[in-house]
């Protein structure tokens, strides 16, 4: 176990490890039973710190989702529950037992919105919101917030549903924060050379989300790759990852994506899949489990499996790989905020403050109450505002209490979803992705430049 | 969930345990409606106290309540209330004393005896909302806490003033004060910090009837009966606690852990043995086996020395000097035992990865069994080994793996009995081992439990420990603070119902009442 410990260590923690190819296999109800109903989850659960109740917490969701398979439906009351859980996944971290939550949920999820009769308006929102999300040329044309209502046709059923003032605080603040791009960021080309030495061809995601509102961070991705030494590949026609979808019960649609990316990404013959956006590489890094949830043939699933086994978020690999270019001064002081996909997802805490460490004059905190979900949680602050909010007002004063002027993290939602947060109580906060600050560094930029 | 095919209690059906009344007699199916009636009666009321939000009627939800830590016994609560001041606690207690209706308190669920096991014809009343930490008051090294409030978050809180609170059971992040309370829990620092019970200054709590009452208070001492003393260990039959007094500890100058690995569990009681005998007092003496060492491994990857067949954790805390003398002490000592491989810690950071194994133990052993029973007994540290001993044997001869753990400092053994539910008769023949085991400790001279409480699932072994007399002096005092019995009923105390013709369990009166000395209510 050591070794393996060690091993997992760099690549996903012991659960991720536990919890892919290793219990993908089991049926659900074994999977259930490895709760030993200890609550060694509920103090990390955000939905257990925000209410106290035992039914939103992780051993309550696995006890309702015991109920649901023992009388074969389920009521109204534990889709509730299931969908107040932000899939942060904080209860997999925390659990002795090595609960497989993640592949629970996502189980159950699918269940739900195959068994399960939602109210219309319910149905109305969700469908308004994933007509949307995946799609990063949709997406893109929300960047006007109105022009997009119009663009997508959606601005009729929204509307009427009552869905609109629910979306758009939401979308208002994404193009509030989403940093100023000044004209258009150029696409990246389809091959970034490797600077000086080529040391490994790294396939490269572009997301949806990051795509359409961040792609100041790809670009500093592909940059600080090839500063690196790597030769960076950024494959044409790759779409959403299905991260989104998979997290929200919409396994079909998921596997439709995730194939698509498999396909993409497997004829390129790269090293490996590097990912900057923290919930996409969590599930790319379980396609397996998604492909052989939506029932797609075994020969896929195993196709699927060694995409997977590629598949490394960015920080992890710039540390595996070892620096190359020259860090230069960035003095500021910073908060570095961890993703949930990515500490409890995929087990990667250290990395990118190894990463961040190594930059001189950098001064980083860590916050408060770390393993405690942020609110933003995908499409969750949209789907559920007021717990959204409230996590948010939370993590607001943890990062508040660092006085940093910089929030750092390895995921756009989360910065976005606190700076949001703050700026709407008059403290401004400045955010970066860890890799624009790697990249700032790189390229010797003053701090001015991030804050 | 796994035990629950053992004894299931999670039907709603008017069962065994729902047609009884808080006594335990037997009335028939009329006083079944009636109880049911009065129940739903009581609804809207503990609204009006509770707010709409804190009371939980719908089935599904309350069923997430069915069973604590000990999942072999469950029940669905009748009705769960979510209160969030002492008042309203007070007012719903004070409701179910008058309506006769049975109430459960309930923290965070953790409890291993099946304390906050709730019944359908009561009232589950649930603290996980109370979690202020209402004042740190490093001058007077106190805290004041509202009762669910987790354990390790008065630590937190307490944390910049340079202090601490001692007692650390495992479950230190979860667990509830309240429910630390209620069971005198313990950790293991007790060795030399002690239990719960040793760093309660005050309490409030609502008494069953629905009075708020003050005990004791900042001062280190009060005049009179210890009555906090005697409401810690109640396990929630005197009331509920609804604010605590807690004593808050300096944290000391250094810290040094220790980590000797054995090639065999004798040689680690000598090492324990000898440290006891030279007079060295560490904060934390603990030991666990190939088996426990295995289930963490796995869970948490805690990277103990390979080939171990027993590790020793021991903490030495205190000004630097004394620490290091004792350190080196200590690893002479396990030197001599036999100790293959000793490592060092004095950083937080390689501290905590020597506890995380052993911390994470109970709840680990799910990786290598998919069922289990802790077991939670007491015998005096001279029979450690010769206790290890039985049990190995007790558990060859079944063909049952038992998986030790333990705080070798203070003798309190935590045997987890290993068992596949899936195989029939296998929980039964667990049962019995882990029964066989209590035997054991008593028969050393021991106790049948250490620090997780009687609850239901030991209320029956009492009369092992206890005559009939001392059982019913017992119930007498309960009673005192419980005239109506509606305060976690058939908990704690064996009643002819929960166990059966008990042989030795007194059915007359109590000499002392019969003499007029003492009322029974
Ligand atoms: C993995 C694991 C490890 C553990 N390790 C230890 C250990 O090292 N040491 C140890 O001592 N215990 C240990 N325990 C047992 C358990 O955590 C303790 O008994 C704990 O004190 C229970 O707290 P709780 O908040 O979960 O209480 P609950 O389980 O909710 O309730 C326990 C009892 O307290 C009563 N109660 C709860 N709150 C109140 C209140 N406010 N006023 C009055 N009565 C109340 C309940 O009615 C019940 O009888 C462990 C449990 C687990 C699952
Ligand atoms: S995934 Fe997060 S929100 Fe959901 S149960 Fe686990 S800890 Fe709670
Ligand atoms: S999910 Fe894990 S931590 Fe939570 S109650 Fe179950 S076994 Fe314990």
């Amino acid at each position: 176990m050591t070794e393996g410990a060690e091993s997992t260590q760099s690549t996903g923690g012991p659960e991720s490890a536990e919890n892919g190819a290793g219990t993908a296999e089991r049926p659900f109800p074994d999977l259930l039973s490895d709760c030993v109903h200890c609550g060694f989850c509920l103090p990390t659960c955000p939905t257990y710190v925000l209410w106290g109740e035992e039914m939103d917490s992780p051993r309550g969701r696995i006890h309702l989702m015991g109920q649901a398979e023992e009388e074969g439906a389920f009521t109204d009351a534990s889709v509730g529950h299931f969908d107040n859980c932000l899939g942060c996944l904080a209860c997999v971290t925390a659990c002795p037992s090595g609960v497989a939550y993640d592949a629970l949920i996502e189980t159950t999820r699918a269940r739900v919105e195959e068994e399960h009769e939602r109210p219309r308006a319910e149905r109305l929102i969700r469908s308004a919101i994933f007509s949307l999300f995946p799609h990063r040329r949709r997406l893109e044309l929300m960047r006007g917030p109105l022009r997009a209502y119009q663009a997508s046709g959606l601005a009729g059923p929204l509307r009427s549903s009552g869905v609109l003032e629910r979306v758009s605080p939401s979308v208002a603040a994404m193009e509030r924060m989403a940093p100023p791009i000044k004209g258009k960021v150029p696409a990246l080309p389809e091959r970034v050379p490797a600077v000086g030495r080529r040391r490994a061809v790294v396939g490269m995601l572009t997301g949806c989300v990051q795509g359409a509102f961040f792609p100041q961070v790809n670009t500093a991705t592909a940059r600080v790759l090839a500063s690196e030494g790597c030769e960076v590949v950024v494959p044409k026609g790759q779409g959403c990852c299905g991260a989104l979808s998979s997290h929200s019960g919409r396994a079909e649609e998921a596997a439709r994506f995730a194939e698509r990316t498999v396909r993409t990404f497997e004829k390129e013959g790269v090293d490996a899949v590097v990912v900057n956006s923290a919930g996409c590489g969590g599930t790319m890094k379980h396609y397996g489990r998604v492909l052989r949830e939506a029932g797609r043939p075994d020969d896929l699933v195993r196709r699927a499996e060694a995409l997977s086994a590629k598949v490394v978020d960015l920080s992890e690999y710039l540390v595996a790989l070892g620096p190359r270019a020259e860090r230069r001064p960035l003095p500021v002081k910073a908060a570095y905020h961890d993703a949930c996909h990515l500490s409890h997802g995929q087990g990667v805490t250290a990395q990118p403050r190894e990463l961040l460490r190594a930059i001189p004059e950098l001064e980083v905190a860590d916050l408060p109450n770390p393993e405690i979900c942020c609110g933003s949680a995908g499409v969750y602050n949209l789907l559920n505002p007021e717990p959204a909010s409230d996590l948010g007002a939370r993590k607001a004063d943890d990062v508040a209490s660092t006085k940093a002027s910089l929030l750092i993290a390895g995921n756009p939602g989360c910065s976005l979803q606190i700076a949001a947060t703050m700026r709407e109580r008059g403290e401004e906060i400045a955010v970066a992705h860890t890799v624009q600050v790697l990249d700032a560094s790189i390229r010797g930029l003053p701090p001015s430049a991030l804050v | 969930m796994r035990d629950r095919p053992i004894r299931d209690r999670s039907d709603e059906s008017p069962d065994d345990r729902s047609t009884t009344d808080p006594a335990g007699t037997d009335r028939g199916q009329a006083d079944r409606a009636d109880r049911a009636d009065r129940l739903s009666a009581l609804v809207p009321r503990l609204k009006g106290i509770c707010g709409d939000d804190g009371v939980i009627t719908d089935r599904a939800r309350r069923r997430t309540y069915e069973s604590d830590g000990l999942t072999y016994h469950a029940e669905v609560p009748g009705v769960v209330v979510l209160p969030t001041t002492a008042e309203q606690v007070a007012e719903v207690l004070g409701l179910c004393s008058a309506e006769g209706v049975p109430f459960v308190p309930r923290g965070a669920g953790t409890g291993l005896s099946a304390g906050a096991l709730p019944r359908t014809d009561g009232v589950l009343v649930t603290t996980s909302r109370m979690r202020r930490v209402v004042e740190v008051d490093p001058d007077n090294e106190c805290a004041v806490v509202q009762p669910g409030v987790a354990n390790l978050d008065i630590t937190r809180a307490a944390a910049p003033y340079g202090y601490y609170y001692a007692p650390d059971p495992s479950s230190q992040q979860v667990c509830s004060v309240g429910g630390n309370i209620a069971e005198n829990s313990g950790g293991a620092h007790c060795l030399k910090y002690g239990f719960t019970v040793n760093h309660v200054l005050g309490l409030q709590i609502a008494t069953p009837q629905g009075e708020l009452v003050r005990l004791g208070g900042k001062a280190p001492e009060a005049p009179g009966y210890d009555l906090i003393g005697a409401f810690i260990g109640s396990e929630g039959t005197l009331g509920i606690a609804t604010e605590a007094t807690v004593r808050l500890v300096r944290t000391p100058q250094k810290v040094t852990t220790l980590l000797a690995a054995f090639t065999g569990m004798d040689a680690g009681g000598e090492a324990v043995s000898s440290v006891v005998a030279e007079g060295v007092l560490p904060a934390a003496v603990e030991m666990m086996d190939a088996l426990s060492i295995a289930a963490a491994e796995a869970a948490v990857a805690c990277d103990y020395p390979e080939g171990a067949g027993a590790v020793l954790i021991v903490e030495l805390d205190g000004p630097a000097a004394d620490v290091d003398a004792d350190a080196a002490m200590v690893r002479r000592l396990c030197e001599r035992a036999g100790a293959f491989e000793i490592r060092e810690a004095s950083g937080a950071a390689e501290r905590a990865r020597i506890w995380k194994g052993r911390k994470s133990a109970f709840a680990a052993v799910g990786r290598i069994s998919p069922a289990y029973i802790v077991q939670d007994g007491v015998v005096p540290r001279t029979a450690l080994g010769e206790v290890l001993g039985d049990i190995a044997r007790l558990s060859a001869e079944s063909g049952i793996r038992v998986a030790n753990v333990f705080h070798a400092g203070d003798g309190n053994l935590h045997p987890l009995v290993l068992f596949d539910d899936a195989e029939p008769g296998a929980g039964e023949r667990a049962a019995e081992v882990s029964g066989a085991i209590l035997d054991l400790c008593i028969r050393h001279g021991g106790s049948i439990t250490g620090e997780h409480g009687v609850g239901v699932d030991k209320a029956c072994s009492m009369p092992r420990m206890f005559t009939p007399e001392d059982l019913e002096t017992m119930d007498l005092f309960r009673r005192a603070f419980d005239p109506a019995g509606v305060a976690n009923p058939e908990k704690l105390l064996p009643t002819p119902r929960l166990c059966g013709e008990v042989p030795g369990v007194r059915k007359d009166v109590h000499p002392l009442v019969a003499q007029g000395r003492a009322e029974q209510f």
